[in-house]
């Protein structure tokens, strides 16, 4: 390497220096000190006992509750969104763009906002109930209720899933479409064959990023379930509210384990082409 | 090659929205034939093999199967296969899976499947390849994988879209060859999209020459080259004089005021024709022995000839030899009569000649 292109890269890393500064301080910080605060008793000693507050029964029912809706959540918004993506991919339209706006216009609205609306079309006495009402149709009692979240959930990560999806089928050339029904597939065989084992690095990507959020969220639990319904997140929250932040990181690095684990599985049936970002 | 007709095209049109890329193309390919679709882009040849393939739907007209109407089956259903332009493999499966795709998919037995891709391999000369990605294949390698996948299914007729022309010149004029062999030893018909009158020329036993949706000429590579119907073909195919002339009458044409001996006849008396002369079929003579003089403009060195301009009678001449004439000399032009072959002028719009891009 001659000198001149050694300045050249050596410039072009003091570029990151910032962010390298912001993620010492944002990230990898507060890492430390959940990993501290979750392995150290008050005094400062080591102790496991944080972590194994996971098996606390009403911890533990949450975690599983958590774990069980995340997967729900996801498993609809792949459901939803995977047909919308092939549709999408397939009707070449010049208003292709326009529609892709719409499903991602949500996302720019505060995420505390879209989901308080939602408690307030839920309501007992909301927005859809009074409609019902005035039709005299029975009243709908969903919210405080796990279907309620896992609403929540699916409205607010849905363009998550479809984003990633939408983005690696757009990238198939039609001719490898082409190609394979000139083997003689048909659509079905197509598709199962290609089009879908193509599209699963978008897949992956979708996946995570409904599933960690959905994971982890306390907003949706505590707006959408009231006060009965209590998600992990929702146990970490009330930890560090009222000062037991060993106990809140300890649940907190457990939680992270199973993100690490799930993203570990995922990672394994991404075929290394890299994923999509949106 | 027999001279039973495998595929006809009857009366074809085709267009997208107000762009008409095929206008009632008529054509038939025989059995066991190498036919190349030749001309610039937007000519329709593509479309053309689409239509062969099932891709496209014509608007009008019909596709004639083994005397079988396959206009509205779709590509799965047609005993022919496709060779890709940019080669279409599936890059998430092996080389060995890619080449089965076509028999998993007729659930062939697996020693049968195996046997196969030994074959093909061996075929296009990629022997234990067989584990290997798509991704980490050379193009041209990525091409022979293609053409591999397309003949393990024993189609009829393999359709060749521009295969060769993301590959580099070497490797593209190595492939000729290879294709050729294929052809021979597969026994099969290959219809050949190109923009490369070269590639066209080599492989073909038989070239349509299409511009801007029409048929211009379809011939044996000889015919197209020695005699051009018209001035778009003469100008496609290879380096050429295109000159005005005036038949005056049978055997005998005035090009540029001079009076040339040629041999054909039937044209008129006195009518405008359009006259082709190959840059390898003018001699350059001494002044006084010249249908024509001219002076030497300009001298380039090809390699296996000189290609020289000289000016005569107020048209630049385009001249092959591999005798050497210095810039400014003056010399004789003269012509076989064998050499000098005569077109009607186009009739009409849609036939006429247009400015080559490529």
């Amino acid at each position: 390497m001659t000198k001149l292109q050694k300045n050249k890269s050596n410039n072009i890393h003091i570029l990151s220096f910032p962010y390298i500064i912001w993620m010492a301080i944002f990230i990898i910080l507060p890492l430390i000190l959940i990993v501290y605060y979750g392995l150290t008793y008050k005094t400062g000693n080591i102790t496991f006992e944080n972590i194994f507050f996971i098996f606390d029964p009403i911890n533990f029912k949450a975690l599983k509750l958590s774990l069980w809706l995340s997967f729900i959540s996801t498993m609809i918004c792949l459901l939803l969104a995977y047909p919308v993506a092939l549709i999408l991919r397939n009707t070449k339209m010049k208003s292709n763009s326009f529609i892709v706006l719409i499903l991602i216009l949500p996302m720019w609205m505060n995420f505390l906002l879209r989901t308080i609306a939602w408690q307030n079309l839920l309501e007992r006495s909301g927005v859809i109930n009074t409609l019902l009402k005035t039709i005299h149709l029975p009243s709908l009692n969903i919210i405080n209720t796990p279907i309620a979240i896992v609403l929540g959930m699916v409205y607010n990560f849905l363009p998550f899933m479809i984003l990633p999806i939408y983005n690696i089928l757009i990238k198939i050339d039609k001719d490898i479409i082409n190609a394979a029904k000139d083997l003689g597939a048909n659509n079905m065989q197509t598709f199962i064959r290609i089009i879908f084992p193509l599209s699963l690095p978008g897949v992956i990507s979708g996946i995570t990023m409904v599933f960690v959020p959905s994971l982890t969220t306390f907003v949706i639990s505590s707006i959408l379930g009231g006060s009965k319904i209590l998600l992990i997140g929702n146990i970490i929250e009330q930890q560090f509210r009222i000062g037991n932040w060993h106990a809140g990181s300890g649940l907190s690095l457990v939680l992270m384990i199973f993100i690490l684990m799930s993203m570990a599985i995922l990672s394994k049936y991404d075929s290394g082409s890299g994923g999509t970002k949106i | 090659m027999t001279n039973n007709k495998l595929i006809d095209l009857i009366n074809i049109t085709k267009s997208f929205g107000d762009n008409i890329v095929l206008d009632d193309l008529n054509l038939y390919i025989r059995e066991n034939e190498f036919l190349t679709l030749l001309g610039p882009s937007g000519c329709g040849k593509t479309t053309t093999l689409r239509i062969i393939g099932g891709f496209e739907t014509p608007n009008t007209g019909k596709v004639i199967f083994q005397g079988k109407n396959i206009t509205n089956l779709p590509p799965n259903q047609r005993q022919l296969n496709t060779v890709f332009q940019k080669y279409a493999l599936f890059s998430h499966m092996t080389i060995s899976d890619n080449i089965a795709f076509g028999l998993n998919i007729k659930k062939k037995s697996k020693a049968y499947i195996y046997d196969k891709i030994k074959y093909a391999l061996k075929l296009v000369n990629l022997d234990g390849y067989d584990n290997r990605m798509p991704e980490s294949l050379s193009g041209g390698q990525q091409q022979r994988i293609a053409i591999a996948r397309a003949i393990v299914n024993e189609p009829k007729v393999l359709l060749l879209d521009e295969p060769l022309g993301a590959l580099d010149l070497k490797l593209r004029q190595d492939m000729q060859y290879e294709l050729i062999r294929l052809k021979n030893e597969l026994g099969i018909t290959f219809i050949y999209v190109t923009h490369d009158q070269e590639e066209a020329l080599t492989m073909s036993d038989t070239i349509v020459v299409m511009n801007q949706g029409y048929i211009q000429q379809i011939g044996t590579p000889e015919d197209i080259y020695n005699e051009p119907q018209n001035a778009f073909v003469a100008d496609f195919i290879g380096d050429s004089n295109i000159i005005n002339a005036t038949m005056i009458e049978d055997k005998l044409v005035s090009i540029l005021g001079a009076k040339f001996p040629c041999v054909d006849v039937g044209f008129g008396k006195n009518k405008p024709v359009d006259v082709v002369i190959r840059p390898e079929d003018i001699d350059l003579v001494q002044p006084e022995e010249g249908t024509i003089t001219g002076v030497v403009t300009s001298l380039i060195f090809k390699g296996v000839h000189y290609e020289m301009e000289v000016l005569a009678n107020g048209h630049e001449w385009l001249v092959h030899s591999t005798d050497l004439s210095p810039v400014g000399s003056t010399v004789g032009i003269y012509v076989d009569p064998f050499d000098i072959q005569i077109m009607n002028k186009p009739e009409s719009e849609d036939e006429e000649a247009v400015e080559i891009e490529e």
